[in-house]
């Protein structure tokens, strides 16, 4: 059991509420709290780092420990006991919005950290596990020489050889269950969709066999598969060209789904993923590519379960994923002058939801509103909202407001296409709603 | 039957006689007519010559020997007459042994069902055990094979005991794969069997990334690894997509496989000539610039030569090869199929073509080995199998634990709960009725 009993106390300072409960992910208090500050060398959270100065008698197991790099949980702001009006405004910080650098550790002292496109952190991952594992693989069209269509491959197949970075035909289906087969004999394939809409041609293998077969195998196969590209609305693109998958994947049960938002977190999911013996799905966004932040240069993985949090706060709490983070962001900065304090989770982890970090966002809130680019019908948020349902209705004081796209085929034109998705205005509309 | 192997490796389509007619023509007693051959009488299909030059265009340079060279050659080097024959003693009783253990066992098989003990959809090899035991008799124990729904044969062949087999088809929590997999799903790590598919052409791609792997393990990792793949499937999915493109990316990496289409006639009610627009099969080989052979599917001698060579070509780097063998099932295509659109006519002349009985004479004509020692034969097999049947019986039914396990190879992917420990860690999970 890596996570400690919940009676032992958080680890403020200050004096404890009445609803104490469990918390993984408090930082170390003193000054000023970084969000991200890398913990000492253990293979989970700070916790673990907690729970050394708590009574000892307490039995403390960690299923693994690596040594060679350290986990980092990107969350850390969350308020140690709820109501606690003077933590509070000790720790919210002065800029309304979490700008990208106040989300992103410096690392230590020593080391600057560099700054990169989204891209290339992607690449960076994978070029990082690539050089770890000789199995680790790529395949996909245009993978190779071209560099792959979003250069996310750019540059390894000189480094690496055809055979390590694959080109392979117009086969979707059949270069998905290529890559299944190999990972079944203990290659570590990397499939990337041209475009995620490509893979509803691999449905069949990406559902039956990566989804399956470790199950109907008794667990004798795993597919420690990667299958990654981008998806989303983009620039016009046209209907085929802009769809959200997640939706239609997130069933199949065996297989887990992330999407990334950040550079930061886009190359410690890669690398997360690479390393999981599960087969995960890793959704990229087309209008992400070119974010620009500055990453540790440490090396660092991220937790595939878990949910990042943005912004704490104490009014509401906003669920989102991918490009709407930014969205979510943008309608912030605006609730925020007018005066409410919206707690903003990256949910990251599509499929399972990390119910600690939304639940315990609810229970301080009280109101979620969802913010999606999934359909409104059988998406992402409507399996989050039957899920914080189910789980937290006791806590919620007004009914879940999910906005997601519309149930439209991206049109074409511009202004269309910015009617499908769903805008900052809308957001503030809804939480002023909400809150009300 | 004590014919020798005339089929030829048809290397082009330009080559110079179809190696069906060749081969009609040197049956020792069965000279068929066309349209007997194809089933239908309605239909009556003139055999198709392959001196209607189709492709005036050859693509290919690597040369392919003939089987009858090789075997001439074998022939004229070895001086003793016991090398006329194909097979030697232990290679004839170890042949003979396997097709027996897969009658025998399929017989108990449709014996079980109708017994009520087990259930869904099981489909018997009846009638193509010299397919199975022709090849897969020559493989290694790390060579990997692929097959389909109708997988039980090609599983004891590979080397999975008959135990472990019926405990699957039981659903008993020894089976291969802990009863979670049934009939369609017959997985081994241990004998590298790949599965068992129940969607036709799923398991095609997933063969062709086992080829992958074992190139990869030669070109990439550098091991000395020789191991070929085999992918065993029917007429049926010979028009399906997954089919022509693994031909093509098989052919154009060269990767160590052979492709073993299994072609019965039907696929459950479709007969192959009303739904293909070519029906020889073997000719869409050399389309894809890999040899496409023609094998009398009902002689497991000729399918074992053929097999020599193909597997051979793989093992040495040479590339895929497409066999087609020409089988027939005696059964339905599965227990479920009441088998009413077969002509009578047509399963009778298969009946006297029966692969058990062929070789069996063939072993005696040729004083291999005695009518007491062949006998001793199928009794051991009666033993193994009644054993078999014994075992899964008294073996117990998967317990409500095993019903989240297997799911994931990292069982952390079901996520973070709402009380911050992961799902798998909730002790209802071993227990089978945690909430995931």
């Amino acid at each position: 059991m890596w996570l400690c009993s919940p009676l032992i106390h958080s680890y403020s300072s200050t004096s404890l509420s009445s609803r104490h409960r469990p918390n993984r992910h408090n930082p170390p208090p003193s000054p000023p709290p970084h969000p991200l500050t890398p913990p000492p060398r253990s293979s989970f959270s700070v916790k673990v780092a907690c729970l050394i100065d708590l009574s000892s008698n307490l039995e403390v197991h960690c299923i693994e420990r690596k040594t060679s790099f350290f986990f980092i949980h990107c969350d850390g702001s969350l308020t140690s006991g709820l109501n606690l009006s003077n933590s509070r405004s000790a720790r919210l910080s002065t800029n309304a919005v979490a700008t990208k650098q106040d989300n992103v550790t410096a690392s230590t002292a020593s080391k600057p950290g560099h700054e990169l496109l989204l891209f290339e952190a992607l690449r960076e991952g994978l070029e990082e596990e690539m050089e770890r594992d000789p199995r680790v693989c790529v395949m996909g069209e245009d993978v190779g020489h071209y560099g792959g269509s979003y250069k996310v491959t750019k540059g390894l197949a000189p480094k690496y050889g055809d055979l390590r970075v694959l080109d392979t035909p117009i086969a979707e289906n059949s270069f998905t269950g290529m890559a299944i087969g190999a990972a079944m004999t203990g290659l570590r394939p990397i499939v990337e969709g041209m475009n995620m809409g490509f893979l509803l041609l691999a449905f069949n293998q990406i559902s039956n066999n990566c989804g399956m077969l470790h199950y109907t195998s008794g667990g004798q196969f795993k597919i420690p598969i990667v299958i990654r590209g981008p998806g989303g609305v983009g620039r016009q693109l046209g209907a085929e060209h802009s769809q959200r998958l997640e939706s239609y994947f997130q069933s199949i049960p065996g297989i887990q789904m992330v999407a990334c938002s950040t550079p930061y977190n886009a190359k410690g999911l890669m690398k997360a993923a690479i390393r999981s013996d599960n087969p995960v799905i890793l959704f990229e966004h087309v209008l992400l590519y070119n974010l620009k932040e500055r990453i540790p240069d440490e090396e660092y993985v991220l937790n595939l379960e878990e949910a990042e949090m943005v912004r704490p706060g104490e009014h509401v709490t906003i669920l989102t994923y991918s490009r709407m983070r930014y969205h979510v962001m943008q309608a912030a900065k605006t609730l925020v002058n007018k005066g409410y304090d919206p707690e903003v989770i990256d949910i990251r982890s599509l499929k399972p939801f990390d119910l600690y970090t939304i639940g315990n966002s609810v229970k301080k809130t009280h109101r979620v509103v969802i913010v999606e680019e999934c359909m409104r019908t059988g998406g992402i948020g409507a399996s989050l909202t039957a899920s914080i349902n189910e789980n937290f209705h006791d806590y919620l004081d007004a009914p879940i407001v999910c906005l997601s796209s519309q149930d439209v085929p991206t049109p074409y034109a511009g202004t269309l296409e910015e009617w499908t998705v769903v805008q900052p205005a809308q957001i503030v509309a809804a939480v002023e709603q909400l809150c009300r | 039957m004590a014919c020798s192997a005339t089929t030829r490796i048809i290397h082009n389509p330009l080559a110079i006689s179809s190696s069906r007619s060749a081969e009609k023509s040197d049956f020792s007693c069965k000279i068929l007519s066309p349209s007997s051959f194809w089933g239908s009488a309605s239909l009556g299909k003139k055999l198709l010559s392959v001196n209607k030059a189709i492709s005036p265009i050859s693509r290919r340079s690597a040369t392919v020997v003939a089987v009858s060279d090789v075997v001439k050659e074998k022939k004229l080097k070895s001086s003793s007459s016991v090398s006329n024959l194909l097979i030697t003693k232990e290679e004839g009783l170890v042949l003979y042994e396997d097709m027996v253990l897969g009658r025998a066992f399929e017989d108990m098989c449709a014996q079980m069902y109708y017994r009520g003990k087990m259930f869904g959809f099981v489909h018997l090899y009846n009638g193509q055990e010299a397919v199975s035991t022709g090849f897969i008799k020559l493989l290694k124990k790390e060579d990997c094979v692929v097959s389909t729904y109708r997988d039980h044969v090609h599983a004891l062949s590979k080397g999975v005991p008959a135990r472990q087999v019926m405990s699957e088809l039981f659903g008993k929590t020894t089976g291969c794969c802990r009863g979670q997999g049934g009939s369609m799903h017959m997985f081994s790590k241990e004998h590298n069997v790949l599965g068992g598919f129940a969607f036709i052409g799923e398991g095609i791609p997933v063969a062709t990334g086992a080829a992958f792997t074992s190139k990869y393990k030669r070109e990439v990792l550098k091991e000395d690894c020789d191991e070929v793949t085999l992918a065993f499937f029917g007429d049926g999915t010979c028009n399906n997509g997954q089919f022509f493109e693994c031909l093509n990316m098989a052919a154009l990496w060269k990767l160590p496989i052979v492709f073993v289409v299994e072609n019965n006639l039907w696929a459950i009610g479709m007969s192959h000539l009303r739904a293909t627009s070519d029906p020889e099969i073997w000719k869409k080989g050399p389309a894809f610039g890999m040899p496409g052979v023609h094998v009398d599917g009902m002689d497991v001698l000729k399918v074992r030569e053929v097999a020599i060579e193909a597997v051979g070509r793989a093992r040495r780097g040479e590339g895929p090869t497409l066999v087609e063998c020409e089988t027939y099932r005696f059964r339905g295509h599965s227990l479920a199929d009441p088998d009413e659109l077969r002509d009578p006519a047509e399963k009778a002349h298969y009946a006297t073509r029966d692969p058990i009985t062929a070789l069996k004479k063939y072993i005696l004509e040729n004083k291999l080995a005695s009518e007491a020692e062949l006998k001793a034969i199928e009794k051991k097999i009666d033993e193994v199998v009644e054993d078999s049947v014994e075992f899964a019986d008294k073996s117990p039914v998967p317990a409500r634990s095993q019903l989240l396990e297997n799911v994931f190879a990292d069982p952390r992917g079901f996520g973070i709960g709402p009380d911050g420990k992961y799902r798998c860690e909730d002790p209802k999970f071993t227990e089978g009725t945690a909430q995931v």
